[in-house]
């Protein structure tokens, strides 16, 4: 549905020219949820803005529903732009007009009868949950009704695709989620392709099919939003990944483990739970057969595109026999086991 | 007060208003498009053209830096052309329309530049045309500025149209002076500034008034 090729943006800046994006590619199937995340600066915004021309590319084209839109000439472009409906970080909608006058400007923008837009933006109101609002000015609504209308707005003129800029993040974690819900239940609807950007993995995590994560105008890492939260390839990914999945040690934990002089002789280790083993109850297992002590130091139980998905820190005490006879175990369940005593150390943080 | 005075007083409140009114109007409809044209063509504007946009940045601050008694003797040939006198109120109505035209467009361009950007952008991945961002989100968001912006200029009018007596134009103004100041009658002096103080007033919160209806931020 979506296809980026080879995309850099230059910008001219006060000291020379900023490359905003660096030859990024990407491709985005139709009905998909596509996820990029990036700390800010990363290039994120250009590059959903490059996908409606918000921002021209510098290089590269920009291929919606197989068309190039680098090759559109204005009022095609503007055709097109239709196809894309767009929802932002602080709802851009006019403070001049009620709810339903605002999810009316595109369609009277494209010149249809007053009755035409009732007919379509009364559904629309009734599909994000407004329609007793519809006489409302923005100003009178709360953060998440807004971005309702900003959705209903998007959805006016039956796009194909949606370009969520930071749609959550003025939002408290409540309304994210139920926005969120909203948007997934719209696209599962309505057979959209949802492309969003965000500096939160939790979003990505609750909502994305497939993740790409920018750094610097590059896209560095991309693949099934499962696979990259449980297998981290590069570094800040996996700092992003840290804290949503619980990888990271808490640095009290850490310390503690630290001062305790026996620790170098226990294993310390990462657990993941994925693959077809992560539901078992591995560790009762694990303990029983082998007569081991487990102790429990940090986990989390998660599920990631409805896949369970787990992460446990564990402190094993046992010979040394016992503790390879353990790890043999644990591969055997197809769980991956990370040692993590060379990582404790007080001057550097396990990621 | 006796009826001499008072009807004095009503034709000048007559030639104020109608040398206001009539500048403010006409004023407004080229100040408007023009505090426009400076928004599009500024630099990130929609219609981006930074040349044209000094050009007129210079004109308007040309004729917003000329004292308004300058600028009305000095257009009196213009003034000529267009109302075929240079005395009266109608002649004064000219040069007081000169000078609303660029007063009323830098305080529309304020007025506009307040309108957030990302409006214009949402508009425009919408896929709305210039005009359309124009006249469906920058004037429709602007209109409570505008109006502020219209009411200021209006008040202003009022203190300029005092100078129109010097080209015949009458007006409460023209009263204070000449009967007023020149032939020392405090009263009717008092009795002038009394009636522009209501009228200033009348304008003002007839302005805030609608500033109030219209904002909905």
């Amino acid at each position: 549905m979506i296809e980026l090729r080879h995309i850099t943006k230059r910008f001219a800046g006060v000291s020379g020219s900023v490359e905003a994006l660096r030859d990024v590619s990407l491709e985005i199937a139709a009905g998909e949820i596509f996820g990029v995340i990036g700390r800010s600066g990363a290039g994120k915004s250009t590059l959903i803005r490059c996908i409606n021309l918000l921002e021209r590319p510098t290089e590269g084209s920009v291929i919606v529903a197989g068309r190039d839109l680098t090759l559109l000439k204005a009022p095609a472009l503007r055709a097109a732009r239709r196809d894309i409906g767009m929802i932002f970080q602080h709802f851009n909608l006019l403070s001049a007009r009620n709810v339903f006058d605002n999810v009316a400007l595109p369609l009277e923008l494209r010149g249809e009868s007053r009755a035409a837009i009732k007919a379509k933006v009364e559904p629309l109101l009734e599909l994000v949950g407004l329609a007793d609002k519809a006489g409302r000015y923005p100003a009178q609504l709360s953060g998440g009704q807004k971005q309702r209308v900003g959705i209903a707005r998007a959805l006016a003129t039956d796009p194909k695709v949606l370009l969520c800029d930071e749609a959550t993040s003025a939002l408290d974690p409540e309304t994210t989620e139920q926005i969120l819900a909203l948007i997934k239940d719209i696209r599962d609807r309505l057979k959209l392709t949802v492309v969003l950007i965000t500096h939160e993995m939790a979003v990505v995590k609750e909502i994305a099919d497939r993740v790409a994560v920018m750094e610097q105008g590059r896209v560095i890492e991309q693949g099934k939003t499962f696979d990259v939260f449980t297998r981290p390839q590069h570094a800040t990914t996996r700092s992003f990944v840290a804290d949503q999945i619980g990888f990271a040690l808490p640095p009290a934990l850490e310390k503690r483990i630290a001062a305790d002089p026996d620790h170098v002789h226990a294993g310390l280790w990462r657990i993941l739970f994925t693959g077809p083993h992560a539901d078992e109850p591995v560790i009762a297992a694990l303990s029983r057969n082998l007569n081991i002590d487990l102790n429990i130091l940090h986990g989390r139980i998660d599920e990631i595109q409805g896949r369970p998905f787990g992460v446990m820190v564990v402190q094993a005490r046992g010979s040394e026999a016992q503790l390879t006879a353990a790890r043999q175990f644990l591969a055997t369940r197809q769980l991956h086991v990370e040692d993590l005593n060379h990582v404790v150390r007080p001057d550097r943080i396990a990621v | 007060m006796s009826s001499a005075l008072i009807e004095l007083l009503f034709d000048g409140l007559l030639e104020t208003l109608v040398m206001v009114g009539v500048s403010g109007g006409i004023g407004a409809a080229f100040g408007i498009p023009l505090g426009v044209v400076l928004i599009l063509t500024d630099r990130g504007g929609i219609l981006q053209n930074v040349p044209l946009n000094r050009a007129l940045g210079l004109i308007v601050n040309a004729a917003r830096s000329t004292p308004f008694i300058i600028l009305m003797v000095a257009v009196i040939p213009f003034t000529r052309l267009v109302v075929g006198t240079s005395i009266g109120t109608l002649a004064a109505v000219v040069p007081l329309t000169i000078a609303a035209i660029p007063f009323i467009a830098r305080l529309v361009e304020t007025a506009l530049r307040e309108v957030p950007a990302g409006l214009i952008e949402a508009a425009e991945a919408m896929g709305a045309t210039p005009l359309q961002i124009v006249t469906k989100v920058l004037l429709p968001e602007a209109l409570p500025g505008i109006i502020a912006g219209l009411t200021i200029t209006l008040v202003s009018l009022i203190g300029y149209s005092a100078m129109a007596g010097a080209v015949g134009g009458g007006g409460l103004g023209d009263i204070g002076i000449r009967y007023g100041y020149q032939r020392f009658l405090p009263e009717v002096m008092l009795a002038v500034v009394a009636v522009l103080i209501v009228f200033v007033q009348g304008v003002q919160s007839l302005g805030d008034r609608l500033v109030r209806r219209l904002s909905h931020r």
